[in-house]
């Protein structure tokens, strides 16, 4: 009989009609009055006692909250987090890089003399605008010196701004994302909760043993 | 594409595609193994880990390099959930073509974001991943994807049965869909049709059961058939597809072991050098079978990539499905071939 | 002044405000107007400007609330919000589209004729307000109470078929008419099974006035004329060409139809046309099959016949944001022979009824609707079987018996490696 497979439709919308709205609304979320409430921590009846101005906003339905995207620890945003403490200007990342984007120039330092020179960075200029993100230069990074951040909202207006340069990657927060680095996630490291302060913290410091060495380079020539 | 009617009837139709061409078969001659995968991502950017496991696939073939066991188990689960994401996107638009305003386009998106969020979990990204790497996959799993995902295989299922709630017994979906752009099988497999379109009219071909990859041979999943081979055979075939997915998943939940995710880098070093030689290696890709020919002259790159894409070969016979059929149908019919441009021009 | 005129009251109190004292005022104790006596066809003139722009102005004002009132519930259906960001809970979104829609550029294309482009949109959107003016909103408060009201309306509403026409013509796009007689062939089937399912109503009621509809209406008559509801809701569906008939707005014809060449606020009257014919159809359901603005006693009438539209409303917006689109060749046949039969039926067993009870009291009404439904639903089966819509089977085929297998062997281990190649 005709439209007796159209009431299952109706059911379904109906339903989804009922359940809450799935919308994440960003950068800031309309709330009413126990929205604001909350979000002030007070209960409703107190809101509106100490704060009528705003209650009355709030129930005039233009009040706002501001929200914080859920993100996971390893997410690849688009800034990069560099420890220059830990960096040798070895240009691993430079050479890994599929789109070629990274600029390294270095010059010899004439420090560390003892152990051998050690390379003075002169330029390392990241190209945000043309890069895509793939964490390939991360996987390089033989000492752990450069991890993905994890902001997204980097743009700019003028797009010779887009290329991050030495001494924003050395002035900007260290909020390195766990993306290829294990180490934050077994230690407990949550990027939008602290920043890293201490360079030690961003790398796995395993020295291969005496024996391991001595049994690779010795015994299996 | 470029369309000739007469009055309502469709008389002749003539595809013009490659605005969508990158050159990915160019520039992979120039760019490192490892490197290529990311190439690979944007290929069928709706399923690009599918992408990822067959190149992957080709190059440890290549090479002659042996996955790591854990790391194979989470190769398939990403591929299966990315299989549910794409048929997602698949039905999705095809009932928004159909005219249902987007209310069930929004339910399938709404069930692929949640998907999309597992990959965030797993890699960071949620559409271009590049999650594998020759020998498995680049990162374990955190721990609380593991019980992110038993909660959204959960509610994958319960879309599932919405969406057929919504659908199956609908008449207007019947009256629109069923009857509309049949073929036959014998025509089907002559174009070298593979994926979703062979089987919706009766082909028993799935390369997950008659060529296993990976550990599709210890898993256990169903064939899905539907002998009508019309718009609606096509649609209900990825709908029980996911559900297959779905259990999969499920298995390879339970039979995954704790271990490494990709072999030392003693045994496979970052920049690989495959044996001078050339190797086609296939998998079933959510829009049919996905191959990659490399041809290898013992450097760290390619001499050669080809990708024998899945959907370029679909569209083959959109002339034989379109002639004949009337205007209102056009754009249902394109919709039920599920075509995406990334892959057809790569 | 005629006795309609006494009996509204919301027109005899403005017409007494600027009068005054006179006869037709008496009852009232109005001791001095705003007009020096003797003028009192001034008084009716202006009085009848002053109804007529109250209602227009509400019309407007409630087509500004449903458009928004409608993307919220599309949001909601949807499981998202609708718009919510300009003015408390996003009110003010209509008027940033209206805003919108006056800044842009208006175009007439070169090869138009100006005087027909021009009158379109204006010959799409008056019609639709004037519909208004025969629907009672609440006691005593309509315009005016033809006593040939229904007949009105469907005249009126009729009229949109030529704007359609009117449009595409005068924009000389071959694809626009072209589209524009799709849409016409959709409007004009669809008006007789909808001006033939309120014959029921009529032959219940004993007048075509929709005043004495409602007072007919002892229980709502979408109990006594299921198949008359049943009809009529489908075919105003149609006839604002919302879906499953929306092939107007259709996927193919998304850059091109009637409206395509129309620019800025022409497109803009279009657009609310659409809304208003939406306002408009949901009122006269209300008033035909809901019992308008009847309802118990605390609460007053006008906020039972808010109710009741909302209601109305919102049922359009569900079926609009659930079923697909069916094709042209399908929608004309469900009106030819579909509904065209139904109303016929419809019709045939509503006059036996009339026949045997000519002036039904209540209990008649309730024995009228105990014998309308079993015919209704009986009607409806035996028509769908004549449509021949394939009825809700198991689509699962056995896939036990799988033709082709295409080989039962596995590939070989090492298919497609080939070493040492030359290149």
């Amino acid at each position: 009989m005709i439209g007796m497979g159209l009431p299952r439709g109706f059911v379904v919308t109906l339903k989804n009609f009922l359940r809450p709205h799935s919308t994440e609304q960003y950068p800031d979320r309309h709330v009413g009055l126990f929205g604001a409430a909350k979000e002030a921590g007070m209960n409703p009846v107190q809101f509106l006692v100490k704060r009528p101005g705003d209650s009355l906003k709030a129930i005039a339905g233009l009040a706002t909250v501001p929200v914080k995207v859920k993100q996971s620890a390893r997410f690849r945003g688009n800034e990069f987090t560099y420890f220059e403490e830990r960096c040798t200007a070895c240009a691993s990342c430079a050479k890994y890089c599929p789109l070629g984007i990274i600029e390294i120039v270095s010059v010899p330092g004439k420090i560390d003399a003892q152990e051998g020179e050690s390379y003075k960075l002169e330029v390392f200029d990241i190209d945000i605008g043309r890069c895509m993100f793939c964490g390939l230069c991360v996987e390089a990074c033989p000492y752990d010196a450069l991890h993905m951040g994890t902001s997204f909202e980097r743009s700019k207006y003028v797009r010779d701004d887009l290329v991050i340069t030495k001494d924003e990657l050395w002035d900007a927060e260290k909020r390195p994302s766990a993306f290829y680095r294990p180490q934050f996630e077994e230690n407990g490291f949550d990027p939008f909760a602290e920043e890293m302060e201490d360079f030690h913290d961003a790398g796995r410091h395993e020295r291969k043993t005496y024996d391991e060495m001595k049994k690779k380079w010795v015994d299996e020539r | 594409m470029r369309v000739m009617f007469d009055g309502e009837e469709i008389v002749d139709v003539e595809p013009v595609f490659g605005y969508l061409h990158r050159g990915t078969e160019k520039l992979a001659e120039e760019r490192t193994y490892s490197q290529i995968i990311t190439l690979t991502d944007r290929m069928d950017y709706v399923s690009s880990m599918l992408n990822n496991q067959s190149y992957v696939l080709a190059v440890e073939k290549l090479a002659g390099i042996e996955a790591s066991p854990r790391g194979v188990w989470l190769r398939m689960i990403a591929s299966e959930l990315q299989r549910i994401a794409s048929h997602l996107v698949a039905t999705g638009f095809l009932l928004q073509d159909l005219g249902a305003l987007g209310t069930p386009l929004i339910y399938c998106m709404r069930e692929r974001e949640r998907i999309l969020d597992l990959f965030e979990m797993l890699c960071g990204a949620r559409i271009t991943n590049s999650y594998m790497r020759p020998g498995g996959v680049f990162m374990d799993a955190p721990d609380e994807f593991w019980p992110a995902l038993d909660r959204e295989l959960d509610d994958i299922v319960n879309t599932i049965d919405e969406l057929e709630a919504y659908l199956s017994g609908n008449e207007i979906i019947f009256s629109r869909t069923k009857g509309t752009a049949v073929l036959s099988p014998e025509l089907l497999i002559n174009a070298s049709i593979t994926g979703p379109m062979l089987r919706a009219s009766g082909v028993d071909w799935d390369l997950r059961h008659r060529d296993p990859y990976d550990y599709y041979d210890k898993v256990d999943f169903k064939r899905i058939l539907h002998t009508a081979s019309d718009n609606y055979a096509r649609y209900w075939v990825r709908v029980q597809e996911m559900r297959e997915s779905v259990k999969i998943v499920r298995q390879c939940m339970e039979q995954i072991e704790p271990g490494p995710v990709r072999p030392s880098f003693d045994d496979v070093p970052r920049l690989i050098r495959p044996p001078v030689g050339d190797v086609y290696s296939a998998i079933e890709g959510s829009k049919g079978e996905l191959g990659f020919y490399l041809v290898s002259d013992g450097s760290i790159a390619p001499y050669r990539m080809h990708a024998r894409a899945s959907s370029l070969i679909n569209l083959t016979l959109l002339r034989e499905m379109l002639i004949g059929e009337q205007f209102g149908d056009l754009f249902v019919i394109f919709g039920s071939v599920d075509l995406n441009m990334g892959e057809v021009d790569r | 002044m005629s006795a309609a005129f006494l009996d509204n009251s919301l027109w005899r109190n403005i017409y007494c405000v600027i009068a005054g004292e006179s006869t037709e005022c008496a009852a009232r104790d109005y001791s001095s107007g705003l007009l020096p006596g003797g003028m009192e066809w001034l008084a009716f003139l202006l009085s009848a400007l002053v109804v007529a722009a109250i209602f227009a102005n509400a019309i407007l004002g409630g087509v500004i609330v449903l458009i928004w009132g409608e993307r919220r519930l599309f949001g909601r259906f949807q499981n998202r919000t609708g718009p919510n960001r300009w003015g408390p809970w996003g009110t003010l979104t209509s008027v940033a589209d209206a805003i919108k829609t006056m800044f842009k550029e208006d175009l007439v294309p070169a090869e138009a004729d100006r005087i027909l482009f021009n009158l379109a949109p204006v010959m799409i959107a008056a019609p639709a307000l004037i519909v208004f003016s025969v629907i009672p909103v609440g006691v005593g408060t309509y315009v005016a109470d033809l006593n040939v009201g229904v007949l009105f309306i469907m005249a009126v509403t009729s009229l949109t078929t030529l704007s359609v026409l009117t449009a595409a013509w005068s924009s000389a796009n071959r694809i626009a008419i072209l589209s524009a007689l799709r849409s016409v062939a959709l409007l004009v089937s669809y008006e007789i099974p909808m001006a033939l399912a309120l014959v029921g109503v009529i032959m219940l009621a004993g007048s075509m006035s929709l005043g004495s509809i409602i007072e007919a209406q002892a229980i709502p008559f979408i109990l006594v004329q299921p198949l008359g509801f049943f009809v009529f809701f489908l075919a105003a569906m149609a006839e604002m060409a919302r879906a499953p008939f929306d092939l107007t707005e259709a996927e193919s014809e998304l850059a091109a139809g009637y409206l395509n060449d129309y620019a800025s606020m022409k497109f803009g009257l279009f657009f609310l046309a659409e809304f208003i014919a939406e306002l408009s159809t949901s009122a006269i359901i209300t008033t035909l099959f809901l019992s308008g603005w009847k309802g118990w006693d605390p609460i007053p009438s006008h906020l039972w016949f808010a109710v009741k539209l909302i209601l109305v409303l919102f049922v359009i917006i569900w079926f609009r944001m659930t079923l697909p689109r069916l094709r042209v060749d399908q929608v004309l046949k469900f009106a030819w022979k579909g509904l065209f039969e139904l109303t016929m039926i419809n019709i045939i067993v509503t006059a036996v009824l009339i026949a045997i009870w000519p002036e039904p009291s209540t209990t008649e009404l309730w024995i009228m609707a105990a014998i309308n439904w079993p015919v209704a639903i009986i009607s409806i089966w035996a028509v769908s079987k004549l449509l021949g819509t394939s009825s809700y089977e198991n689509p699962t085929p056995s896939a036990s018996a799988p033709i082709y297998p295409v080989g039962t062997e596995t590939l070989p281990a090492n298919a497609g490696v080939h070493g040492g190649g030359d290149k």
